[in-house]
């Protein structure tokens, strides 16, 4: 595969440099219409907020990058290259990696076999070794209840491994769902700092988070989707500002799904 | 006999049963941890690879209790009966899931438990037709070496019976707790999708839990032919019924649970059948499958709340 990507990088990309292009997707969960005609575009580098409501199809959203549901129609493409065709496995080997909603931990696994776990595409070796110190040096007490069985860890250290679990694929794009999502607000600051540093470290970040004050104060740009449908995108100050969204996001109340 | 005696000797024999349901309750529970699904044609595995073994051990020349081996012959004769009888139900069990179970994967409801049920059936039924319904004199080539312990009699067959099942529970116990595919097993168990998601193929976990419980029900079944010596076509359905009971007693899913499940049954059906009468045991291992049910759903081993979490 890399040898595949570098061929395709000596041909000239267009101006923006897109990592993932998420363009007129349609999923359905049989007769209900998840996500109705969403597109996403994500440059290398950048952290992106997808912002919105309960059951609005936010994971439907991260599920159909990972190639755990599959689009009706639509077209998505990573580095250049449909990745649609690709099985989730080929999608981690690729470079894109899932930190899940409410976790997702093996609870029956130690921490070390969870962080095992999402290097599960790669060889062991120094890259992994690599990877490995990396996590333990971002989340020092992963490193101290490495050998704890993670169902027993508290909501905030579980949050800790799932994201090193993520990073032991070593991705390109990290897909966070609702990282800060049941989280005391001291976690909720430290996840949101980790993000932060995960991505000047050169990994790009798809995030979606209900939290929309902290999410966009971190993120470079957002999208607010609403029942299927992205009725806002834009720069993460402009969407600060917007009133629809400090209404509806940074406040409580609703917009409508035609207020675009 | 002294009661000593007696108890000693239905340790031996339960120690003997207990070998071959602990292996076939582990395909029980393998299965049921990856896909949630009580395979019923595991019974007719475990059957066929009894009919396979003694298929082998015929090709070799053993007929009966009539040629009898010792030293290294021996040891290749039972090696070679145990591989290629493993391997044969292994592949059996890959092509059932591969073929008919992998179509309804995405059904939900009970389809798939019961088409294992009609799978099972047609396992018989391929005996019956090609073999024919009587008991079959199971060949053991195995020399009568006794060494007796007051009244008790330990005899070479028990030896061997349990120096098999350890190796192969030891095995399946690294290769579940250690290697990356034993892991990617249990991570599928725990979570399907999330292992989905950190790249796990769910193909190849489900058709490999399926060769290794079907191996291990074809390693019972042998195990079966020697103590019993004999094979018949429907030796599955009590063996089965048994088996399953222990995995459901150890708590189904549970790997190290259905060991201990099958053990615990192979020694109540030892001592109740000397206590009070062959009749009993089967009473005393059902109403334990229903006690257990009812009060225990999840099992000695199980976790209490049988959640996904
Ligand atoms: N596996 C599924 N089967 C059927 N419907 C689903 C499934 N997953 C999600 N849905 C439905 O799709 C819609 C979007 O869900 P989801 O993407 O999980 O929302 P969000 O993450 O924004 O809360 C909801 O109406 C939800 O009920
Ligand atoms: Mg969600």
């Amino acid at each position: 595969m890399p040898r595949k990507r570098l061929r395709r990088g000596a041909t000239p990309m267009a101006k923006p440099d897109i990592l993932l292009d998420f363009s007129g997707i349609n999923t359905y969960y049989g007769d209900l219409h998840a996500l109705k005609n969403v597109s996403y575009t994500i440059e290398r580098g950048e952290i992106i907020a997808l912002l919105g409501g309960n059951a609005c199809g936010k994971s439907t959203t991260m599920k159909t990058i990972m190639g755990v549901v599959k689009p009706a129609t639509g077209t998505l493409t990573f580095d250049g290259e449909s990745i649609l065709g690709l099985s989730p496995a080929q999608r981690v080997m690729r470079g894109i990696a899932p930190v899940l909603e409410a976790r997702r931990l093996f609870p029956r696994m130690t921490v070390y076999e969870n962080l095992e776990m999402g290097a599960y595409t790669r060889k062991k070796g120094a890259d992994y070794d690599q990877d490995l110190e990396r996590v333990y040096s971002l989340f020092p007490r992963v490193k101290e209840r490495r050998n704890q069985i993670s169902g027993t860890l508290s909501g905030g250290e579980q949050q800790m491994v799932a994201i090193g679990r993520a990073l032991m694929a070593r991705p390109r794009l990290l897909c966070m769902d609702e990282p800060s999502m049941g989280l005391s607000p001291l976690f909720v600051e430290m996840v949101f700092d980790i993000i932060k540093e995960i991505n000047k470290q050169g990994t790009t970040i798809f995030m979606v988070e209900q939290n929309a004050s902290m999410a966009l104060s971190i993120a470079h740009r957002g999208y607010v989707l609403q029942t299927g449908v992205v009725v806002l995108e834009g720069d993460a100050r402009d969407l600060e500002a917007n009133p629809l969204i400090r209404e509806a996001y940074l406040g409580e109340m609703k917009v409508d799904a035609d207020a675009e | 006999m002294t009661s000593g005696d007696l108890f000693l000797q239905q340790l031996i024999n339960g120690l003997n049963l207990g070998a071959m349901y602990s292996l076939l309750a582990l395909g029980f529970t393998l299965v049921y941890g990856i896909m949630e699904l009580i395979n019923f044609s595991h019974f007719n595995v475990f059957m066929v690879g009894a009919f396979i073994a003694l298929g082998v051990l015929k090709l070799m020349g053993m007929d009966g209790q009539t040629v009898i081996l010792s030293g290294l012959p021996l040891i290749g004769v039972i090696l070679v009966t145990f591989v290629v009888t493993m391997f044969a139900t292994g592949m059996i069990g890959v092509g059932i899931e591969r073929v008919l179970l992998r179509p309804l994967r995405a059904v939900t409801g009970p389809a798939a438990m019961i088409l294992t049920i009609g799978v099972s059936y047609i396992l018989f039924n391929i005996i019956l037709i090609g073999v024919g319904g009587d008991t079959r004199n199971f060949a053991n080539p195995l020399p009568s070496i006794t060494w007796a312990f007051g009244g008790a009699n330990l005899r070479l067959r028990d030896v061997l019976i349990w120096f098999i099942a350890i190796v192969l529970m030891l095995g399946l116990t690294y290769f579940v707790q250690y290697t990356k595919l034993g892991k990617g097993m249990r991570a599928t168990a725990q979570d399907p999708e999330a292992a989905r998601m950190m790249g796990v193929e769910v193909d190849s976990v489900v058709g490999l839990s399926f060769f290794i419980g079907s191996a291990l029900a074809g390693a019972s079944g042998l195990i079966f032919g020697l103590y019993y010596n004999y094979a018949k076509v429907d030796m599955g359905f009590s063996a089965g019924l048994r088996a399953f009971t222990a995995a459901v007693l150890g708590g189904i899913g549970n790997v190290p649970g259905a060991m201990l499940g099958g053990v615990l049954i192979g020694l109540i059906e030892s001592s109740s059948s000397q206590l009070i009468g062959q009749a009993w045991a089967d009473v005393i291992i059902f109403s334990i499958l229903v006690i257990v049910l009812v009060f225990r759903p999840a099992g000695l081993l199980g976790r209490q709340a049988p959640n996904k979490s």
